[in-house]
């Protein structure tokens, strides 16, 4: 009999007030008492809505059967078998979007905790030394990827159970890509990240960093020199948007990627024994309203900021971030100022933002989106009193892979083209995924295409 | 890991290193630059590619000993290894059209303007290569300026060699003397790339800059590196290095580029009591 319990398992979170000083993770997890009260919540349905709802088709109904067994490592069997990165799934995923949001339970109620469990278990497995399965057998055929990011991450581990030679092009010093230098610590440990990459490696995928594709090496050497029989790009989306107002060049503005990757990739936090500085002001303003957005203001309340802003020209309801981050904000206490819009960022006479000027806004017809577009009203200026801003309003596909690879298409925004069903581009043998393809999204989208590329590979090259 | 094959003091605050990156000297040419970090808890710094041995498979860079990072890489010998070492970066430099040159190196410029001098020099431009030193007992490449020059001129602040004055005054003489040039290439500090940019722009001869803004990635993520350009933000690390000096806005660019100025200093500190155990 399942537990009607209406609301989900509470998971233990470090005190508001003091997280907000500190880089230790937020979310603390389930025991396994909680797991098991939680797992006992599901009602098992045959119609299974919760895994059509994933993009990487991860069998919820089946590894919570195991929870609920107390059959911790069949339950991680299961997922590890869909999912190359499950405790990385478990905490960054919008499952409410997903999974969840399929559930059954949440027809009346709250749906079971799929995020949670599959953290729990994903936990329970990296504690007790589980690893992902080695390929069988090899085949000897060399597939390289382009990028260590979900989607590049997701593609290797694929490709490399069914015995693929694997070898992933990192650009940076350390493999992870948006994980490593994207997402802060307090929402995803980056010592974690690393012990996925690690198992990956261990199981024969080979990762070589510091090798810029498109300028260390191109893609057609790798093909034609070195050997590899197809491609899978999944570069991201690394190229910073700014608003093109005026101030932006001032110094206190930092994109979200430099503000980010200063902090979470190299460590500005523990400045100077790790060698890169930041420098925050006392009053902070963050442009933007989607993940990326919440990250830089909490990370900006972690260096020491006083007053945090996040400025977002739509409602709360337009906002693209996920609940759960929104409501963390909040509760670390980001003030957000919606429907306003910066206009211009003002400097002193040394070159220092001194403060930005901002509009509000309302609400008017649906765009393209079919988000309600927001317009200015009139009249409304004012100056909001910080010394730092952070841009937050998405990025595009780096060009780099698309201009040294003739017959690649790309979009004019920079998407690289791909068939729908194969992800396979304009190019024989050469695969697209992730944000590279759709411009900036999440990272299980990013996983499923390298999923999907992974299973088009694998076909392209057995037919071949 | 990035082997170092040799390294020697140029003078005593700036020296040259080889070092092992197969993939960099693959591609390298003129203009472009690399990221290289010491150790693990090194930052990403940019430095222009001073060389390259695509048989061995080389790269040599040459630094001056400014800040915590450089002061760190140096204690680095021959046989010990870099951490990181990324690139080439950035676009090669385009030498088009470009017969009468002069090529303008001030500061640590001086070897970056050296590849630069080499390959016009190689593809048969007559240049004129003017460098500037503090004083004599700092100047290095001088060979290596002969073999990539048609006309050197060293400078001295101090007048210690017997030509006193900015690489500014040399070139101005040129200009004056009536040498009509296709293109100067600037590099080196910020305001004397300004002030070459101030001295040509009467002339209307095309000038180019390299630009070196504070960057982590040096692939386009960051845009840290953003200068204004015409009006436009770009981005030095896959727009440039080099730009139409002529266009480039100079006075956000030195502003940007004291940015971190406290914490670099505050770096140094700690590093040099971490190295020497406090000994300058």
């Amino acid at each position: 009999m399942a537990n009607m319990q209406m609301t989900k398992t509470p998971m233990p979170e470090q005190d508001a007030k003091e997280r907000g000083r500190n880089f230790r993770e937020v979310a603390l997890g389930y025991t396994e008492e909680q797991a098991r009260n939680e797992a006992a919540r599901c009602l098992n349905c045959k119609t299974r809505p919760c895994t059509k709802g994933c993009p990487v088709g991860v069998h919820i109904p089946e590894f919570i059967e195991r929870i609920n067994q107390g059959d911790m490592e069949g339950a991680y069997r299961i997922i590890s078998g869909d999912n190359a990165l499950p405790a990385i799934c478990g905490r960054v995923c919008p499952q409410e979007n997903q999974c969840e949001k399929q559930c059954v339970r949440g027809i009346k109620g709250e749906p079971v905790g799929i995020g949670r469990l599959e953290r729990y278990v994903a936990d329970w497995a990296m504690a007790k030394g589980m690893k992902p399965q080695a390929p069988e057998k090899e085949n000897g055929i060399k597939v390289a990827i382009i990028g260590s990011g979900p989607a590049g991450l997701s593609c290797a581990g694929a490709l490399r159970s069914r015995g693929y030679s694997v070898s992933i092009f990192e650009a940076l010093h350390t493999a992870g890509g948006v994980l490593m230098y994207g997402i802060p610590e307090f929402r995803l440990p980056k010592a974690l990240v690393q012990r996925e990459i690690d198992s990956l490696r261990e199981i024969g995928v080979d990762i070589e960093t510091n090798v810029v594709v498109g300028k260390s090496i191109t893609l057609d050497e790798l093909m034609q020199d070195e050997g590899y029989s197809a491609v899978f790009i999944g570069s991201g989306a690394g190229l910073p948007r700014f608003q093109g107002i005026e101030g932006e060049s001032l110094c206190g503005v930092y994109s979200a990627n430099e503000f980010l990757t200063r902090i979470n990739l190299m460590k500005a936090y523990d400045f100077p024994n790790h060698m890169t500085p930041i420098k925050v002001g006392k009053r902070v303003a963050v442009i933007g309203g989607g993940n990326v957005a919440m990250d830089a203001s909490r990370c900006a309340l972690r260096v020491g900021a006083e007053k945090v802003y996040i400025v977002y020209r739509r409602g709360e309801q337009e906002m693209p971030a996920r609940a759960e981050e929104v409501h963390h904000a909040k509760e670390e206490g980001i003030d957000f100022r919606l429907l306003t819009n910066p206009t211009r960022i003002l400097g002193d006479e040394k070159g220092n933002v001194c403060g930005m000027e901002c509009i509000e806004m309302e609400l008017s017809e649906p765009d393209a989106s079919g988000r309600r577009r927001p317009v200015p009203k009139a009249g409304s200026e004012f100056i909001l009193d910080v010394e730092t801003v952070v841009v937050a309003i998405g990025n595009t596909p780096n060009p780099l892979i698309t201009s040294t690879t003739p017959g690649l298409a790309a979009q004019k925004w920079g998407g690289i083209v791909v068939e729908e069903d194969t992800l396979k581009t304009s190019r024989d043998f050469v695969y697209a995924g992730g944000d590279a393809v759709t411009g900036a999204a999440t990272v299980i989208l990013a996983m499923g295409a390298g999923k999907q590329a992974a299973d088009s590979i694998d076909k392209a090259l057995s037919n071949k | 890991m990035y082997r170092i094959v040799e390294k020697d003091a140029l003078n005593e605050q700036v020296s040259r290193m080889v070092v092992d990156a197969p993939y960099v000297a693959r591609h390298a040419q003129p203009g472009q630059f690399i990221i290289l970090r010491v150790d693990e808890e090194g930052e990403r710094i940019p430095l222009t590619i001073a060389g390259y041995d695509r048989e061995k498979g080389t790269i040599t860079i040459i630094y001056q000993k400014v800040g915590a990072t450089t002061r760190l890489l140096d204690t680095l010998n021959v046989g010990e290894c870099l951490h990181d070492f990324v690139g080439p970066l950035g676009k090669a430099s385009e030498f088009d059209g470009m017969h009468r040159v002069a090529v303008v190196g001030g500061g640590l410029g001086v070897a970056i303007a050296y590849p630069q001098a080499k390959a016009l020099h190689d593809m048969g431009a007559e240049v004129d290569l003017i460098v500037g030193f503090r004083n004599e007992s700092l100047i290095i490449l001088r060979d290596e300026f002969d073999d990539a020059c048609t006309n050197l001129f060293i400078m001295t602040d101090d007048g210690s060699n017997g030509h006193k004055g900015f690489v500014t005054q040399a070139l101005d003489e040129q200009l004056k003397a009536g040498v009509k040039y296709d293109a100067v290439i600037a590099i080196g500090p910020l305001m004397m790339m300004k002030a070459v940019c101030d001295m040509t722009r009467p002339y209307g001869i095309k000038t180019i800059v390299s630009m070196n803004p504070i960057m982590i990635d040096g692939t386009g993520m960051c845009g840290g590196c953003r200068i204004t350009v015409d009006g436009e933000t770009k981005f030095a690390c896959v727009d440039g290095p080099d730009f139409d000096g002529h266009k480039v806005d100079f006075d956000s660019a030195l502003m940007r580029g004291r940015m971190f100025a406290a914490e670099e200093k505050e770096a140094t500190e700690k590093h040099i009591c971490r190295l020497t155990g406090g000994v300058r």
